[in-house]
């Protein structure tokens, strides 16, 4: 479980902090999303995740232990965080590149104890990939890549997962499927934090959604709480309609034509 | 297995260059007499030839090309940088001025001497990279070398000036160094650059794992327990005491770092333990190989060092290069 206790954060030289007295909790066996325009603070909070953005106050605590009393090996083996863009300049096999995964576990001369392979093999397993462990990461299409990346995050062995923006390059199917094997390991009792842009999406798969706005939290709750036109069309500062989806009945938002004089303004 | 069996052929071809570098010289010796005079056995001259000549001055390229090779393979992994090298970053640029500037102050002990060099080296990398950060960071290879390039020609520059009032002797001394020469090697210098390179190597070795996490980048680091900037300093640091060494003892001898970690690729080596290992042995090969050529082109002349190695890794930075666009 990630708790997030009235985070803020500052940016050097910035006058408004990127995240403002956000409160939320991603909890086990549970999708939980984080939404909202650019410039929200969903990058931040990720950034905080891995301790890159330090807090200016509040906390972030991760099964109940600080983030401050937790060093980045510690965390790294509670919490596996898949960041929006990774690419390799020197090439790795898939299995050498989800053997990484296991770093946080490793003693820097200890060879290879035989129960890491084990880990390899399941987290290959679990984000439906077993038969790409042989191949080179510069073979790999942009879907495989993510599951790939997914595969080296479970490897680390944690119960929370956290992914920025995991879908942003992929066709339907490979979104579809990206979606379904979240919330596969959410029921299989992880703690799934997703930033997404993908709404309708995080509308049927999530359990909770985070709607940020000017790094405050704008709605929080059920899709059917935070997918609301009032609420997402004065976030997203244009004019839309939300309707139902036919397949599952979640809610579904349709952006409609913008016929007055606004235009999204630029709030990052 | 089949990676073992390669790697002990990778040594034997190693052990054969330098036998041949040995041999080969305004004396010929035979390959046989050669092992002999390295045990004390045969004909005086020929022993005192092999041991006081001959063999200081094939140790001294093993562990030039060694530390090159493995202060390579370091900075392009932790820099995410095919195109990184010492020479090219200025690094070994650095490095001579520091070495120069002890000289002029007099003071050129086998303490003193790789000590100013790493102080030159060390400040020339923190140069590059900020050079780099304030030109659009480091995402573009390209924009680190040009800092790198920058550095270097600012510390030929600073070398001009402290060698602008020494004896014309001297000027030629440096110069000839500034190009890169093991002629000189007796087994002092051979020493003391055997344990840089012993401690270098064992520090990189030590902190192979957390290369291979920085080669993924900043933010894939920290998500697997690894601070970046933190570790990335340490290994900067150890590359260039690396780089320093090898050039307090031999000059700038270039290319050695960028093409070595490559060749080591191409045998199917992915993680840096075995990297930086295999960069020490093919390292240690190409250099002695170099320097085999350096003086067998166009006998009796002898060719700088850093001038042969600089003619085999120019084209292959073009190669690097065009691969990058």
């Amino acid at each position: 479980m990630i708790d997030f206790d009235r985070v803020v954060i500052r940016y050097p030289r910035a006058a408004v902090a990127a995240v403002n007295v956000v409160s939320f909790s991603a909890m086990r066996g549970a999708v939980t999303a984080v939404v909202g325009p650019n410039g929200s603070g969903k990058s931040t909070l990720v950034r905080a995740l891995l301790k890159l953005a330090p807090l200016a106050s509040g906390s972030i605590a991760i099964d109940g232990v600080d983030l401050a009393h937790l060093d980045r090996r510690a965390l790294a083996r509670r919490a596996a965080v898949v960041s929006q863009r990774e690419s390799l300049v020197f090439p790795l096999p898939v299995w050498e590149y989800v053997a990484l995964g296991r770093h946080p576990h490793e003693d820097p001369w200890a060879a290879a104890p035989a129960r890491t392979d084990g880990a390899i093999a399941g987290a290959l397993d679990r984000a439906g990939i077993t038969a790409l462990g042989d191949r080179t990461t510069d073979e790999l299409s942009g879907g495989e890549w993510q599951r790939v990346r997914i595969a080296r995050a479970l490897a680390q062995g944690g119960e929370a997962l956290v992914l920025d923006e995991p879908t942003t390059f992929l066709d339907i199917a490979h979104e579809m499927s990206m979606f379904e094997l979240f919330a596969q390991l959410a029921k299989d009792g992880m703690a799934v934090l997703l930033v997404s842009h993908q709404l309708n999406l995080v509308a049927r798969f999530a359990d909770t959604i985070v709607l940020l706005h000017r790094g405050r939290v704008a709605a929080a709750g059920t899709p059917a709480d935070v997918m609301r036109a009032s609420v997402l069309e004065e976030v997203y500062e244009w004019p839309l309609l939300i309707t139902r989806d036919p397949a599952v009945g979640a809610p579904a938002l349709l952006p409609l034509r913008n016929r007055g004089p606004r235009s999204p303004s630029q709030s990052s | 297995m089949k990676a073992t069996l390669l790697w002990i052929g990778v040594a034997l071809v190693v052990l054969v260059l330098a036998i041949a570098a040995i041999a080969y010289g305004a004396v010929p010796i035979g390959a046989h007499a050669v092992i002999d005079a390295i045990a004390g056995r045969g004909d005086p001259v020929t022993v005192a030839i092999v041991r006081t000549l001959r063999l200081p001055r094939a140790v001294l390229a093993l562990l030039v090309g060694a530390g090159l090779g493995m202060a390579g393979a370091a900075l392009q992994g932790a820099l995410r940088n095919a195109l990184a090298e010492p020479y090219l970053l200025g690094v070994s640029g650095g490095a001579a001025v520091g070495a120069v500037a002890a000289v002029a102050l007099g003071a050129s002990g086998p303490f003193i001497l790789p000590l100013a060099s790493f102080a030159g080296a060390a400040l020339a990398i923190a140069v590059a990279l900020l050079v780099a950060r304030a030109s659009g960071g480091r995402a573009d290879p390209r924009v680190l070398l040009m800092a790198g390039v920058i550095v270097g020609a600012f510390a030929n520059a600073a070398i001009m000036v402290l060698l602008s009032n020494a004896p014309p002797n001297a000027v030629r001394n440096a110069l000839w160094w500034m190009m890169g020469s093991v002629a000189d090697a007796g087994w002092l210098t051979a020493g003391w650059l055997a344990v840089y390179v012993a401690l270098g190597g064992a520090l990189l070795l030590w902190l192979a794992r957390d290369i291979d996490i920085l080669s993924l980048g900043e933010e894939s680091a920290a998500a697997l327990g690894v601070d970046a900037a933190r570790s990335s300093r340490s290994i900067f640091l150890i590359a260039a005491l690396l780089s320093a060494a090898t050039v307090a003892a031999a000059g700038l001898v270039g290319f050695v770092g960028l093409v070595v970690p490559h060749l080591v690729r191409s045998l199917g080596v992915r993680r840096h333990r075995a990297l930086i290992a295999g960069a020490a042995l093919i390292g240690a090969g190409l250099v002695v190989a170099a320097d085999l050529v350096a003086r067998l082109a166009r006998p009796p002349a002898e060719l700088p060092l850093g001038a042969v190695t600089a003619l085999l890794g120019v084209p292959f930075f073009l190669v690097q290069l065009r691969r990058l666009s």
